[in-house]
Formats: C-alpha cells, structure tokens, sequence
C-alpha cells in the first residue's frame, strides 16, 4: 500500500506552515504506511551552505559531534532527534567520504536547499519525534510506508535521496529493481539498501546527469517496470508520474498558493481553501510537474 | 436533518442511514464535513435522499439499494459499487472503478470518470458528462454507459451484453468489442438515459459500441485474444 503526499508552495503565504500542512498530511496517510514515515522538506537557501542529512542510528549526538569535527573545519551540527543536520561550506566530494568513514550512521540525502528525516514507527510518532509542524520551506515532500519487498528499517524507509537536492517517494513496486541496481553499479552508483525505490531513485539520479527530471520520468515509462506513483523532488520543486496502468491512487489539488499531491483525498482535507481547489486525479503515464 | 462528519462518527451516520424508521417521515437527509472519508453512505437500503456536502473518499454510496444520493464534490474509487437500485449522482469527478460490478440502478457523474468506469458492471445504467479513463466497461455484463465526452484506451474489453453510448473519441477498443448500428430502440433508450442525467444532447450525436460475441466460448484460433 503505502501513502504518499506532496505540497508545493506557488506563493510565499504558508511557507511558515509548511511543516504544519505536511505533518497532517502524513498522519491522515496512516492507515496507508504504519510501519515507517519519513519526509524531505526544501528550503530556499541561496548561501552555498551545504547541508547533510545524517541519521546517527546507535551513535551519541555527543560522540559524532566530537568526531566530525576535528575531520570538519567550519562545520555546524543541529540534533533532531537521532538525526543531525550537518552544515558545512565544504563540498559533497570532501565531506561524503568523511561520513561513509562512520560505519554506524546513515546519509539520508544532501544539498542546498533539502532537509530529510525518516525513521521507523507510525506517521504520528515521527512527525512528532522530529518537530515537523515547526518547519518551513518552500515544498516538501513526505511518506508513509507499508513494508512489502524489504525490511521495516531506517534505510528501507523513504524518501530515498541519491543526488544533491534529489529525492524520491514512491507507492508501489518495482519489478525490475535487481537488473537495473546491477546496471547502475556498473555506472557509479551506490546503494545502501535492498530496496526497490532506491533503484528507482537512483536511476532518477543517474539520468538527471543527462536530462532534466521530465525528461527522465517520461524515459522511466519504459524502463522502470512494476506499479507506481512516484513523487520526484528537486530543489526547484516537484514532478509527479503514475504508471501507465494507473495500479496506484493520486489525486492533486490546486489552487492559487499551492499544489497538494497525495494518494487519498483525505489527507487533503485539512487544507486551506481545499474546497474551492482544482481537483483532478493525474493521468497514468503522464509526467506532472511544478517548479520554479 | 444534518448529519456533520466534523461532530459524528462515520461509523454512527452510516448505521443511522441504514436503519431508517419506516414509521417516521424523516426521509431527507445532509451530510456534512465528508472531508474524503471512505464509505459515507454505504449499504443503504430505504428509500431516502441524502446529499453529501463535500468530497468522499472511496466506496461511497457502495451497494446501495433505492437510496436517491446527491455528491456535491469529488468521489474516490469505487463510487457506487454493486449498487443494486436507487441513483447516485456525482457533481464532480469520480476516480477509477465508478459503478463496478453494479446490478442495478442510475449513476450519473457530472465530470470525469477515471479508468475501468463500470468495471464488470450487471445492469446499471452509467451516465458520465465528461470523460471515461482506460479499460472502461471491461468485462461488462449488462446495463448501459453513456459517455458524453472521450474513452480512454481498450474501450469494452472482454465485453459481454452491455450497450455503449460515446460521443466523443474512442482511444481504442478493447478485445472483441466493436461499433454496432444505432437503431431506433437505441436512440429512444440513449434519449431516455441522457433525460434522466439532465442533458438534452441528441442521441445523433452518439456512437454504439458493443460485443462481438466471439470470445463468449472458449476458441483455439482466438487464443491470442484471450
């Protein structure tokens, strides 16, 4: 099953509750996904801070705090809970080999702009476990995961991030994911799980070296087979494709202040103004997308 | 009467609906608040009219015997299943799977329908303003689907004895459904299908789909059609 959500922010007026909408968002999605939540959320950061998301798993705040930074110059370390957010002017290609040192923490994405928290548990436990209604950003994008082809784990929880500011939330599976891991290992890419979505994740990430992310998903058409709807996220915003059977549930709302994506209605309901939104189930196989 | 989904719990409007007192007059009914819940006004059996405020989530009105029932919004998948009697009207759009397995009774959707729209369907009367989405009306049984707008791809796929109505494009036709002649019982039934959903288009303008009734028996040389 799984449960998946989505807002995007067209003007600047809920950027301060964007935690708040997508906290409700998730909850409302736990009958869908109630064994692991996880969300990325974007904020417009036009400094050239990097940020990495880290979850610390069996680590001390104290102890990685420590460690980091006496390999880190010019670093900053924000605990969430038993995430940390590293910020740092140091590029990705320094500080990602530093991190895969600590062999007990887990990169869960980087970038400009991307936030992203994900831990197992129900919906409501997480988003309260990381303070999520305190957030604010420009878009997010969350998950709330009913386990099927891997196990209930940190690393098996979305979103998957596998590329500066990319992220990926996907409700189905992926029939071809062991194939095509395999043919993206040959290329370079590295994955830290069994899962499907991080395949998918990871093909996003590859292609987008070539293409831009429209271009990418309407390529996925064919060679990501299985059910899906995936939400794709970039620092500029979001793409949502359904596969051409249309196995899983979309419905998008939009108004004038934003584009609510989720899988049921539901956990749209909450939203400003929600009645007097455009309201329109995504077609299957074609490629949706909001960005600046 | 108000029923506010805001104030009760679904559980208890449901039960409220389905054990109407015969005795009473009460026969008109407002729900409030669905905000997408599932199964608002499922396994009614009186003869009553409800008008839901507001978008519902899946199955609504599902099973539905002789209940008139109004949806002044969106509807989620599976929007009347197995209705036996009664109408369903939907002012919005409806997601996949409107009217499935349905044996009786009027759906009529304002908007669009999404894919398989009468999905199995056994004798309902299915009347959609707007477009259907693919594999609609497969495996239909009986009944009628009248599409005012577009069809999706395999249009009646595996069809059996329903008639289809489109006057808009058909993206293609699904296994052993094909065009048939539109003769005068069409055109008088299709003239009483659109009057009943509102609409005065004319029955002209339409084309008939129907079976070919060459995959109803079990033959070698259609093996590839199976």
């Amino acid at each position: 099953m799984c449960g998946i959500v989505g807002i995007y922010l067209k003007s600047k007026k809920f950027e301060k509750s964007l935690g708040g909408m997508l906290s409700k968002m998730l909850v409302s999605m736990e009958s869908r996904g109630p064994d692991s939540a996880g969300f990325a959320i974007y904020k417009s950061d036009k400094n050239k801070i990097y940020k990495y998301s880290i979850c610390l798993n069996d680590m001390s705040f104290e102890k990685f705090k420590n460690e980091i930074k006496k390999k880190v110059k010019l670093t900053n370390v924000e605990k969430n809970s038993d995430h940390v957010i590293l910020k740092s002017v140091e590029k990705p290609n320094k500080i990602l080999p530093i991190l895969e040192d600590f062999s007990t923490i887990s990169l869960v994405g980087y970038g400009k702009s991307i936030e992203i928290f994900k831990q197992v548990g129900s919906p409501s436990n997480v988003v309260k476990k990381f303070n999520l209604d305190n957030f604010s950003g420009t878009h997010a994008i969350g998950h709330t995961r009913m386990a099927t082809e891997s196990a209930i784990t940190t690393d098996g929880s979305h979103p998957y991030s596998t590329g500066e500011d990319e992220c990926l939330v996907h409700n189905g599976s992926l029939s071809n994911h062991n194939n095509l891991r395999r043919k993206l290992k040959k290329n370079g890419s590295k994955f830290s799980s069994d899962n499907d979505t991080e395949v998918a994740a990871g093909y996003i990430s590859d292609s987008l070296k070539k293409r831009n992310l429209k271009q990418t998903l309407n390529k996925g058409l064919s060679d990501l087979d299985g059910f899906y709807t995936f939400i794709a996220g970039t620092h500029s915003g979001f793409a949502v494709l359904r596969d051409e059977i249309a196995c899983k549930p979309a419905v998008i709302a939009e108004t004038k202040d934003y584009v609510a994506i989720s899988s049921e209605f539901q956990a749209m309901a909450h939203l400003p103004n929600v009645n007097n939104a455009k309201i329109f189930e995504p077609e299957p196989g074609i490629v949706y997308s909001w960005g600046k | 009467m108000i029923l506010d989904l805001k104030k009760l719990k679904l559980r208890s409007v449901n039960e409220k609906l389905q054990n109407i007192d015969r005795k009473k007059n009460k026969r008109e009914f407002v729900i409030s608040n669905p905000e997408g819940n599932h199964a608002v006004c499922a396994g009614l059996t009186e003869n009553i009219d409800v008008t839901i405020k507001g978008h519902v989530g899946y199955y609504c009105a599902g099973m539905n015997q002789n209940a008139n029932i109004i949806v002044d919004g969106n509807v989620g998948t599976g929007v009347a299943e197995n209705m036996m009697s009664g109408k369903v009207h939907v002012k919005g759009n409806a997601s996949q799977s409107a009217g499935a397995t349905a044996h009786g009774g009027t759906l009529i959707i304002d908007g669009n329908a999404s894919s398989r729209c009468g999905i199995s369907m056994k004798g309902i009367d299915i009347i959609v303003k707007g477009s259907v989405g693919h594999m609609s009306a497969f495996m239909a049984q009986s009944g009628n689907l009248v599409v005012c707008g577009d069809a999706g791809e395999a249009l009646g796929d595996s069809l059996y004895e329903t008639d289809i109505y489109v006057k808009g494009k058909v993206k293609s036709l699904g296994a052993d459904c094909e065009e048939k002649k539109m003769s005068k019982k069409h055109k008088t039934k299709l003239k009483e299908l659109l009057k009943k959903a509102g609409s005065n288009i004319k029955p002209e303008q339409f084309k008939r789909y129907g079976s070919a009734r060459k995959l109803y028996n079990f033959n070698i040389d259609n093996v590839s059609n199976y």
